[in-house]
């Protein structure tokens, strides 16, 4: 694996083995020293253009905790708002030679583009409304661990799909993992030929009792420009999971910040199905898998930075 | 209108005798053999092969096992002058249309500042006298700066030479503003020329709507924002019996639309791509940015009904919409960068290897409706004939080639078809009786 760029790249078994060494690293975070020298003398950019607090917060830490050198870059405050192009950025920031660059944007392709421009290893911590991989590798290790195993699970990923990476990146993790897919919300926040993916669409969570995993999603004003559905009340109305619509036997997530009252009731939040704050430990040790596996040991040859349009 | 319609820089009139080459002009009915003379500019004499000697002063041209098509016409290009030159100009447009097989083109008013008055359109065909390498003609814009608020003067700008009007780029929304330019039309003449496109639908979006942007995550561009705009001015054109053209339809709803609206006797024509009906969604996975263009590439079944639409008439002709963008515009984010493919070059072996090699289309229909576009705006069509001008392709259509392996003629880069593998090679193109075009390659002396 040279890149992390889509949850597509990835097939059943290198899934597996990543969640598997997180597995291992786990127990590294139960130390007094939270430390392993892994990747001693690597070098680790964040280079974030959204804000964010817990991917960026958590790849730092999984980088420190395999001791790589880590650089934040934010994009506020830096010479893009003296339009630089994402491609000067990133050539610049490679003069430094970083080993392995984790991008987030709000541009869908943005990974995959920065992957021909240099040859560090390129983690995707979202681009766009595309693809959040290291989130459905973290959910998918939340699962297993909640679960044993999610093969024939029934999962429900309701909410605002059409404005989520984090969706389409665990429709298709979820499913190769075995697990059977059905995505519900409001018909304007669904986005039509979704059911390509393997996917079930339901405009109600009528059905909603014959999920194993319920996963909520953020109603995202940040990406909303517009008003997809008449209000946050009749919403909340429809789709919030809260104690009258949440099962005993259901498992709960959300990828975070959650909108107390808005798609959680604040009562299934804190109830001892939420797996909410597990997903959030998850995600430091799946972030160091993933950069364990990608930097571990020597990479194979990269081809020199390609300025031809790609 | 009083000016010429089109306008080219200084050319000289060729004497040529293109010896034993095999004549494609299915409106004169030839398909033969045939050795072809031009006298200064113009088709002197059709001769069985090898009958016609070469005579003084005239350049002998081998065409055995090549084809002689007249020159295609192109109604829809972006020459990007003024303001824009770092995409394109005059010069470099006209020059890929000419390596392209094309003798005529029509460039669109969304330059900036945008093509809305006389004095602007007289400066440009000034400029275009000097430079063009092949005859151009220019339409002004339907309304001032393109901002669909109040119409432009299109009766001066018709008398500067504007061979019709179309906001191309910033679609007319309004309902009641096209209405008035149809019936202010019947002052003025020219045709009014449409991109269809429902800014509320489409709005956002940066790739046809469907499972493939579901997958990507990209805006989607739902195909009735263009359908239901065509279906919606067609009835307008109707109802004020105006002339108006539909550019670039993209899919099977539209199609069936223009066939509806040309069912009522309705004065409409319409124009198809060569992406658009050689590319769908599915070539967009990858997220190229040279995949994006507005109308966006649709599906599979619209793609067919557009090769069916070109074939049974419904659509009038091919037109490229040329549209470059600079390499740094559009070696960005998909959703960052500018809607746009350059056509111009690739055009004629784009259709003939997608469309005409595997028997879809015969190259005498794809040849009529890539030459079909003249007419439409009320300009001769291009013959092979006594008398008439020459306007002229020469193409060998075994010649194989990749798209940009030598660079191309305009001054951008952003094909869609740049890197595949094409059958079909423009030797020599001459327009308005000038040889515009050789291939560097191509000898053209013969003893």
């Amino acid at each position: 694996m040279n890149h992390l760029l889509s949850i597509e790249d990835l097939d059943r078994e290198e899934i597996e083995r990543i969640v598997a060494q997180a597995a291992r690293f786990a127990e590294v975070s139960d130390r007094e020293i939270k430390k392993v020298p892994a990747l001693r003398g690597r070098m680790v950019l964040n280079l974030f253009y959204e804000a964010s607090t817990r991917t960026r917060s958590s790849f730092e830490l999984a980088a420190k905790r395999l001791s790589a050198d880590v650089v934040n870059f934010a994009a506020s405050g830096s010479s893009v708002e003296k339009g630089e192009s994402l491609k000067d950025t990133v050539l610049t920031l490679s003069a430094h030679k970083p080993d392995a660059i984790v991008l987030r944007t709000p541009w869908a392709g943005a990974a995959e583009l920065v992957s021909k421009w240099c040859s560090a290893a390129i983690v995707n911590a979202g681009d766009g409304k595309h693809e959040h991989p290291t989130q459905a590798l973290l959910d998918v290790y939340t699962l297993q661990k909640r679960l044993g195993g999610i093969d024939e699970a029934s999962i429900w990923i309701v909410g605002d799909v059409a404005h989520s990476r984090v969706a389409r990146s665990n429709i298709i993790a979820f499913q190769k993992m075995g697990a059977k897919v059905t995505v519900a919300g409001p018909p304007t926040l669904i986005p039509r030929g979704i059911e390509a993916l393997g996917c079930e669409v339901r405009w109600t969570l009528d059905e909603l009792d014959g999920a194993d995993v319920v996963y909520a999603l953020r109603m995202q004003h940040e990406r909303m420009s517009e008003r997809w559905v008449p209000s946050l009340r009749e919403y909340a109305a429809w789709y919030q999971i809260n104690g009258r619509r949440l099962g005993p036997r259901q498992v709960l997530m959300h990828p975070g910040p959650v909108n107390r009252g808005v798609e959680l009731s604040g009562e299934v939040v804190d109830s001892p199905q939420a797996v909410i704050t597990a997903q959030v430990e998850a995600g430091v040790v799946v972030r160091m898998a993933v950069l364990y596996e990608l930097l571990a040991g020597t990479r194979e040859p990269q081809p020199a930075p390609e300025p031809q349009l790609a | 209108m009083s000016a010429k319609p089109l306008v080219q820089g200084p050319a000289i009139p060729a004497n040529l005798l293109l010896r034993d080459v095999h004549v494609v002009d299915p409106r004169e009915q030839i398909d033969a053999r045939h050795d072809v003379r031009v006298r200064d500019g113009e088709i002197a004499e059709l001769g069985a092969p090898g009958t016609l000697e070469r005579g003084e002063g005239a350049e002998a041209i081998e065409g055995k096992g090549r084809r002689l098509l007249p020159a295609f016409f192109d109604p829809h290009v972006h020459l990007r002058t003024p303001g824009q030159e770092h995409k394109e100009d005059l010069e470099t447009g006209t020059r890929a249309a000419a390596a392209g097989g094309f003798g005529g083109a029509l460039a669109m008013p969304n330059t900036d500042p945008v093509l809305d008055s006389a004095p602007l359109l007289r400066s440009l065909r000034d400029a275009a006298a000097r430079e063009a390498r092949i005859p151009v003609g220019f339409l002004g814009a339907i309304t001032r700066g393109l901002r669909g608020e109040e119409l432009t003067e299109m009766a001066e700008l018709r008398e500067a030479g504007a061979l019709g009007f179309t906001d191309d780029g910033q679609p007319v929304q309004s309902a009641g503003m096209l209405r008035k330019a149809l019936q202010y039309q019947r002052l003025c003449g020219g045709v009014i020329t449409l991109h269809e496109e429902d800014r509320t639908l489409s709005h956002g979006g940066a790739m046809h709507e469907g499972a493939v942007s579901a997958a990507l995550g990209l805006g989607g561009i739902p195909s009735v924002s263009e359908s239901t705009m065509v279906a919606r001015d067609a009835a307008l054109a109707g109802y004020e019996d105006a002339r108006v053209h539909f550019q670039h339809l993209s899919c099977a709803a539209s199609v069936t639309a223009v066939a509806q609206a040309k069912a009522q006797g309705w004065r409409v024509s319409t124009e198809v791509t060569p992406h658009h009906l050689l590319l769908t969604e599915e070539d967009v996975r990858g997220m190229d940015t040279r995949m994006k263009m507005n109308p966006p590439l649709a599906t599979e079944e619209d793609r067919k009904a557009l090769v069916e639409g070109l074939r049974d008439g419904t659509i009038d002709c091919v037109a490229t919409d040329h549209a470059p963008h600079a390499r740094d515009e559009k070696e960005v984010p998909f959703e960052q960068a500018p809607m746009g493919t350059t056509g111009l070059e690739t055009a004629f072996a784009a259709l003939y290897t997608g469309l005409v090699l595997p028997g879809v289309l015969e190259l005498g229909l794809l040849v009529e409706r890539m030459t079909a576009g003249a007419a439409l705006f009320g300009l001769p069509t291009p013959t092979i004939a006594p008398a008439e001008t020459a306007n002229l392709t020469l193409i060998d259509l075994d010649g194989q080639w990749t798209a940009g392996e030598h660079g191309w003629e305009s001054r951008s880069e952003n094909c869609c078809f740049a890197g595949r593998r094409l059958k079909g090679r423009v030797l020599l193109t001459v327009a308005a009786g000038a040889v515009v075009y050789r291939e560097r390659a191509f000898s053209v002396v013969a003893a």
